[in-house]
């Protein structure tokens, strides 16, 4: 969930700024030119996944999937999900301006914690592959969540306790879902499409995203 | 349409602004906003808003609905503030104290929150989506982040209809979506399906675009200089949050 304008307190805004300012540039920086259009078309199709909704129960979500973002694309995930939010800021006045760096930060820095931590475990054939894929899509998930709680708890402790503690209960089964979806999603490009996955450790070639 | 732009054509004074001043303005606005506590001052700054929604002529029933999604969260908040902010009680019923400080946060969030919000949708929603990406290339934002941000709009509406002709097959298929493991298989191998489509097109477009002599610089045959009635525009709204800070200033002494 993206916290909408004018909720949050300056500091937290200002914390949030600074950081997807860092990851932008570090991130923008590990970008070749060739790689351009490929972290374009990922951010759209977050975009577009982000509109498809997934039955849980007898409700419903829709997709999330920064951690699938973070594990394909390395550090230039935070280019593509400031972009992807900065579209949903401009057409649908999901989140805002002020908070483009607050809610950029609390997807994008899970993601990329969980490239760190399981992108080179994808390549491993069997069980290996598959729970680090699972962990990475579900710890995203988790993650943003605790962020997105911290951001509101860290603005206003006292009056925030509740709705924090009701939007973390709220991530779980996201995070379960996210986890079997990205566990399958990365199964199938890895037979599909191999160049998509995560090179081995090399940093000129990290951000290849093919 | 995923990438609806309802409010981007228009003849209104808002759409004839230069999407720069208005980028600076939108920017300016909501940074001000967002530090402002004072619920007159906040009040001051909806009906700001209100105004510059009224000058951008929007279509109404699209607005309202736009305006609905937005307070959502809003919405979700208020579930839980009034009651879970300490300090006067103003009612009880059973476990449940609303008190007089939980009602004025989230009055307050919600009075900061339009502010910002429909100022945002008369700036920005009255251009097109690739002249605010023109704009932020104006103001020095990174080449490689606007690139990014035009591939991304160029290729929304595509995969989206990608998305929409695979929808339709699995349906046809007599896929019924259920709290299965099949589903969730289903729905990651479309996703994964979207992504290799849309990274082999990438490729494709890129490489036409290099033939065609592309450097990895954007260049426009719109070169519109900014006017005098930008420029206004633009100061216009600034004095405007120059005011509202002071009137911060004056009532918190």
């Amino acid at each position: 969930m993206h916290i909408a304008e004018g909720v949050l307190s300056p500091p937290v805004l200002i914390g949030g700024a600074v950081i997807t300012l860092a990851g932008l540039a570090y991130g923008l920086r590990s970008i070749n030119a060739d790689n351009v259009p490929r972290v374009g078309v990922m951010s759209a199709a977050l975009f577009v996944a982000s509109l498809i909704h997934v039955p849980v129960g007898v409700s419903s979500i829709h997709l999330l999937l920064n951690g699938l973002a973070g594990l394909l694309l390395g550090w230039a995930v935070f280019p593509a999900v400031f972009v992807a939010l900065l579209l949903q800021t401009i057409l649908f006045q999901f989140g805002g301006l002020t908070t483009l760096g607050v809610n950029t930060a609390t997807m994008a820095l899970p993601a990329l914690l969980c490239y760190l931590l399981f992108g080179r475990l994808l390549r491993r054939q069997g069980a290996l592959g598959v729970v680090a894929s699972f962990l990475g899509g579900a710890l995203a998930v988790a993650l943003a969540g605790v962020l997105t709680a911290a951001a509101l708890l860290l603005s206003n402790a006292e009056a925030f306790t509740t709705a924090a503690a009701a939007l973390l209960v709220a991530h779980i089964p996201v995070m379960l879902v996210e986890g079997v979806i990205c566990a399958f999603c990365i199964a199938f490009l890895r037979t599909v499409k191999p160049r998509m996955m995560p090179k081995p450790r090399n940093t000129r070639e990290r951000v290849d995203v093919g | 349409m995923a990438l609806a732009e309802p409010f981007s054509t228009g003849n209104s004074l808002l759409h004839r602004l230069d999407p720069r001043a208005k980028l600076v303005a939108a920017i300016v606005w909501s940074v001000t906003l967002a530090a402002l506590n004072d619920l007159r001052v906040l009040l001051l700054g909806v009906i700001c808003a209100a105004v510059l929604l009224v000058a951008a002529r929007l279509n109404l029933p699209r607005l309202l609905q736009r305006l609905l999604v937005v307070n959502i969260f809003i919405a979700f908040l208020w579930l839980f503030l009034p009651w879970s902010t300490g300090g006067e009680a103003v009612a009880t019923w059973g476990p449940i104290t609303i008190t007089r400080e939980g009602l004025l946060l989230s009055l307050q969030l919600t009075l900061r929150c339009n502010a910002i919000v429909w100022a945002c949708i008369a700036l920005l929603g009255t251009s097109r989506l690739v002249d605010v990406a023109q704009a932020l290339r104006a103001l020095r934002v990174p080449q490689k982040l606007v690139l990014i941000l035009f591939f991304c709009v160029r290729y929304i509406q595509s995969i989206h209809d990608e998305y929409g002709r695979m929808a339709a097959a699995i349906k046809l298929r007599a896929f019924k979506p259920r709290t299965t493991f099949h589903t969730y298989r289903t729905y990651a191998n479309l996703v994964g399906l979207l992504l290799v489509r849309g990274h082999d097109r990438a490729d494709r477009v890129h490489e036409a675009m290099v033939c065609r002599g592309f450097d990895g610089r954007l260049r426009t045959l719109d070169h519109r200089r900014l006017q005098k009635r930008d420029i206004a525009a633009a100061a216009l709204l600034t004095g405007l949050t120059i005011i509202l800070v002071v009137f911060e200033c004056l009532t918190t002494g």
